[in-house]
């Protein structure tokens, strides 16, 4: 199940944060703001360490988590937590960026790096993730 | 022989993404842009003023709409500049404005391209007055590159060195490379590492 999401932006502040389930624990907005920036120093420094090329921390897989990182090309950073065993989430953040572009950037009255308030788009993430959630829910019992 | 069978894929991309976007009435399109055109212009009543804010809300539209290039059309990395002038001729064109743009002119350093954009869709019932000749009328379109560029760390400088609406037979736009922007630690910190 989809735990949180949170979105970064290229400077590296919180944008926009959003609890996606009960079972996902409860921060205070400064908490998560934390959270935020650190996610984006330890992003930066990861891609500046590798060896290669690297764009940065993709994914992480611990035994009670599961965190996976989107980053676009404009350097946004769009961020999923959920349990562990939750099959790949880069279609679920793929479009979650889908509606970022359409009901945030085309939102005349959004200014880019600043927080998300935009109902469009919450509502957007909250129909995209139910439909997920279900659609993970039918794939388990059919298993 | 590879660079032209890119150049047939980088097309095949545009029309998909042209057939995925939602469309709109060309000419309300058109009317709206004149409209606005004419109102900056009584406004600012000096045509260079003109073409500035054309860009300034271009740069602000590019922007933005880079990242519906971006989600939506499907394209990968670009590898270097080439390509990119590429995909803003055949993709982005093609996905905003349904127009076939070609790429040409390079300069011999590879920082430096002109798009041919043959059928300019902004300028379909213009006719230029004589006293508004310094109007660069699609002006706007300069801006969405720069602006566009920008979020993907090209900073370019964009400028109409052609235009049909003065006589010429095709628009062209110049777009010129200045630098790859890097905003993640700045060069200072590189250095000191």
């Amino acid at each position: 199940m989809f735990l949180h999401l949170f979105v970064i932006s290229r400077s590296g502040g919180l944008i926009y944060n959003k609890n996606l389930s009960s079972s996902a624990p409860r921060l205070t907005v400064n908490e998560w703001l934390v959270l935020g920036s650190t996610f984006h120093g330890l992003h930066s420094i990861a891609a500046q360490v590798a060896p290669l090329a690297s764009s940065g921390i993709e994914k992480l897989e611990c035994d009670n988590l599961k965190l996976q990182c989107f980053q676009s090309r404009t350097g946004v950073k769009f961020v999923l937590t959920a349990e562990p065993g939750t099959p790949d989430l880069d279609n679920v953040l793929h479009g979650i960026y889908e509606l970022y572009a359409d009901y945030v950037l085309k939102n005349p009255f959004y200014e880019m790096d600043m927080p998300i308030r935009c109902d469009l788009f919450q509502q957007g993430v909250e129909r995209l993730i139910e439909r997920n959630s279900r659609e993970l829910k039918k794939a388990r019992s059919d298993a | 022989m590879s660079s032209s069978s890119s150049r047939s894929a980088a097309t095949r991309a545009g029309d998909q993404a042209w057939t995925k976007m939602s469309k709109m009435n060309a000419e309300l399109f058109n009317l709206t842009y004149g409209a606005m055109v004419m109102q900056l212009i009584r406004d600012y009543e000096d045509v260079q003023a003109v073409n500035q804010q054309l860009e300034t809300m271009g740069y602000s539209i590019g922007q933005k709409l880079v990242d519906e290039f971006l989600a939506k059309s499907g394209v990968g990395n670009c590898a270097n500049f080439r390509e990119v002038a590429e995909t803003l001729a055949k993709v982005g064109f093609k996905m905003f404005l349904g127009v076939v743009v070609e790429v040409t002119a390079w300069n011999a350093e590879g920082t430096a391209f002109s798009l041919q954009v043959y059928d300019n869709p902004l300028a379909d019932f213009v006719e230029l007055p004589p006293q508004y000749s310094g109007l660069v009328y699609s002006n706007i379109l300069c801006g969405v590159i720069r602006g566009a560029l920008e979020m993907i760390k090209y900073q370019v400088e964009c400028r109409f060195v052609k235009d049909g609406l003065k006589g010429d037979e095709v628009n062209e736009i110049r777009v010129e490379l200045r630098q790859m922007v890097d905003e993640s630690f700045g060069e200072e910190y590189n250095e000191g590492a």
